[in-house]
């Protein structure tokens, strides 16, 4: 299976060049009624702007039109010396950004001398990658090792052959092990692949040391692997797996593991669900060995919570494996 | 001649209803991404923790203070006795932002220099590091600016207040909820999970049970065999569409600005798109897992690419490109442009021609690479 190989190396690729919260080129138009030195002052700091691209002065009548299509995402009016500036709020995160920019361009002539310094600890250059990486990582590797055990167990249920394992002699638990044991052997040279990649071309740091994240992403492997097959001693057929561990699990991951939106504003009753969720823990803890370079004795909660995920999980398959028979 | 188009898509539906965990699922989505998911959709950050070093005891940093003890964003459960104590408490995550005010730092401002104020954030997570540097550079601004009124300081300082000469105007979302912004989009997911796994898992069974042969030795043309598979799942996926704006509309109060026309013929012409891109998929793939590993693959970009949640336009060029191959950028524009702007069909025929382009590429796709025999 070449795929769950390459796989892995692409999104990681991907996700981590390509998403980002960081928010330039502004796409904004401007609306001037006379050229007078202060309008020609602003439209030169606007120009100039890194973080804002001007595409073309208008005419005030277009200004719905322009926002409503999407062309930009701000009108600029400068009339009578005041300066009004017009968003698109649909995206409102993005235009509270676009907004606080503008306005403190526009006011950069008529400055006051407030100066202020700022310190980014552990990002100084606010790089999205040190947030989506781990989170990147945490999604990837639940989902594939889960994807990779769920029909395991459920395939031999369809076929037949799970009787024939039944009654032989063999404990389940050894059968349950046998059947981790090569895609775990799979997960590590992904695991291997991921991280050097993500050191090495999207610069993660690696501030804590290589042993604690190496047990931690591997613990983390081992529980996504037995998530897979408990999902597939529960499953009644392969459909039925394989939806939930591919499409059923892909919501709840990427919402509510801290990847996409910080967990700590979460409305109290999914601030509980979020607990269930293994990547949040591994996502948080990734986090602080990676760019905090926090040692175990830092990450022991999250550690021990998955550490309690995985034992339970693996009980949880036994069990099921064993009373299979009708 | 009768066409057997009708008595095929009797035997879908009736599968399809008899299975029984699908129906459940398809009901379950809607309800779980439109009802529950835009409570976790809030980008902004709140209960951001701060402490404030004041060596300046002037009347500005207590000012300053109380401008921050009473924003909504901040809160302030620590305190700390120096600025290396308060790295400590960053350091434990007790404390997010840390806002250093110099020694006699209102005096200075006065005659025009000195040292800064200094902000340190904990940047692990940038969106919340450069939010709270944001929020409080805003709020020491204000307190500012309130400060040199009150003293008439503007006038010989070289503070200058703009007196309301810049202003903002947020149009098309003028409460600035980011849950509007974010429900149209989460529709899509549902109609994105539906149109691709369920007609791609439909097909992988007959290849696995065996009955596809079955179909591919009756004369029923290989279009009759496809179109079958997917009507029912178009359908579903519009009545899916109209369930979610209901909830949409009945819990969050979200209506469409613009025709809902609109928006279903987007939807539609998006189920098209993703349906014939998951035959191309399973027409490929010789196991149900190879297939849902192929498929997962794609769906996992069009979820985290195509501008769903973070701009597409903060992307590398390089990316930006690749996304005019993913069908969900358009429909999610559409949705987003008719839902909060009550954008015009015609201002957007770019989407519409694009996602109609798309999916004839798939059909074309598709029909190559069905083969009657294997």
């Amino acid at each position: 299976m070449m795929i769950v190989l390459i796989m892995p190396v692409i999104l990681l690729m991907l996700f981590g060049f390509a998403i980002s919260t960081e928010i330039n080129e502004i796409p904004i138009a401007v609306v001037v009624d006379e050229y007078t030195p202060e309008v020609r002052r602003d439209l030169t700091a606007l120009e100039n702007n890194p973080y804002i691209t001007l595409t073309g002065i208008i005419e005030e009548r277009d200004v719905d039109q322009v926002l409503r299509s999407g062309k930009v995402s701000a009108v600029v009016m400068m009339r009578d010396g005041k300066r009004n500036v017009v968003l698109d709020a649909a995206n409102s995160s993005m235009s509270v950004s676009a907004g606080s920019y503008i306005t403190s361009i526009l006011r950069s002539g008529t400055t006051m001398p407030l100066s202020v310094t700022t310190y980014m600890r552990h990002n100084p250059q606010l790089k999205s990658a040190y947030n989506f990486v781990p989170g990147v990582m945490g999604l990837i590797f639940i989902l594939i090792c889960a994807m990779m055990t769920c029909v395991s167990v459920v395939r031999e249920k369809e076929t037949g052959t799970m009787e024939v394992l039944l009654v032989s002699p063999i404990k389940p638990i050894y059968i349950v092990l046998a059947k981790m044991v090569p895609y775990f052997i799979l997960s590590l040279i992904n695991l291997a692949t991921i991280l050097l990649l993500s050191h090495f071309v999207l610069d993660m740091p690696i501030s804590g040391n290589l042993p604690t994240l190496l047990t931690l992403c591997v613990l983390y492997i081992l529980l996504s692997l037995m998530l897979g097959l408990f999902v597939s001693t529960m499953a009644l057929s392969q459909v039925v797996a394989l939806l939930i561990c591919a499409m059923v699990m892909m919501i709840p991951i990427i919402m509510l593991s801290g990847m996409m939106f910080p967990v700590e504003n979460l409305p109290p009753v999914l601030k509980q669900i979020s607990y269930i969720v293994p990547a949040r823990w591994f996502i948080e803890a990734v986090r602080k060995v990676m760019v905090e370079g926090l040692s175990m004795s830092g990450i022991l909660k999250e550690f021990s919570i998955l550490c309690l995920m995985t034992i339970a999980l693996f009980a949880g398959s036994i069990k099921k494996f064993n009373d299979r028979l009708e | 001649m009768k066409s057997v188009l009708p008595i095929l898509m009797r035997k879908e539906i009736t599968q399809f209803r008899r299975n029984k965990v699908l129906p459940r699922l398809v009901m379950m989505m809607p309800i779980m991404l439109v009802l529950i998911m835009p409570l976790v959709t809030q980008m902004d950050i709140k209960n951001i923790s701060v402490v404030v070093l004041g060596e300046d005891r002037s009347l500005l940093s207590t000012r300053i203070e109380s401008h921050l003890a009473n924003s909504d964003y901040f809160r302030m459960p620590e305190s700390a006795y120096d600025y290396n104590h308060a790295v400590e408490l960053m350091d434990q995550g007790r404390v997010d932002l840390i806002v250093s005010i110099p020694a006699h730092f209102e005096r200075d401002m006065r005659n025009g220099h000195g040292k800064p104020i200094s902000l340190t954030a904990n940047a692990v997570n940038a969106t919340k590091g450069g939010q709270g540097i944001q929020y409080a550079t805003q709020t020491i601004i204000s307190a500012v600016t309130e400060i040199a009124a009150e003293s008439g300081l503007s006038a010989e300082g070289g503070l200058s207040v703009e007196g309301g000469l810049i202003t903002v105007q947020n149009r098309y979302n003028p409460t600035g909820n980011y849950r509007h912004f974010m429900l149209p989009a989460l529709m899509i997911i549902v109609l994105l999970l539906v149109c691709t796994f369920l007609p791609l898992l439909n097909i992988m069974t007959e290849k696995e049970h065996g009955t596809i042969e079955q179909i591919n030795v009756t004369p029923v043309s290989r279009w009759e065999f496809i179109l079958a598979k997917l009507i029912p799942y178009w359908i579903l996926a519009l009545v899916m569409i109209g369930f979610a704006m209901l909830l949409a509309w009945a819990v969050y109060g979200l209506v469409p600005a613009g025709n809902p026309l609109n928006i279903f013929i987007g939807a539609f012409l998006f189920s098209l798109c993703m349906s014939g891109f998951s035959v191309t998929i399973a027409n490929i793939s010789n196991t149900m897992q190879q297939a849902i590993f192929v498929l997962f693959f794609f769906v996992i970009q069009f979820m985290l690419l195509s501008g769903l949640f973070t701009p597409i336009s903060s992307m590398p060029t390089l990316a930006q490109w690749l996304t005019y191959a993913f069908p969900p950028r358009y429909v999610i524009n559409i949705f987003r442009s008719v839902y909060l702007k009550g954008t015009l069909f015609t201002e957007l025929w770019f989407d519409y021609t694009m996602l109609f382009i798309l999916a004839a590429v798939f059909y074309t796709l598709a029909t190559f690479t069905y083969k009657k025999q294997n």
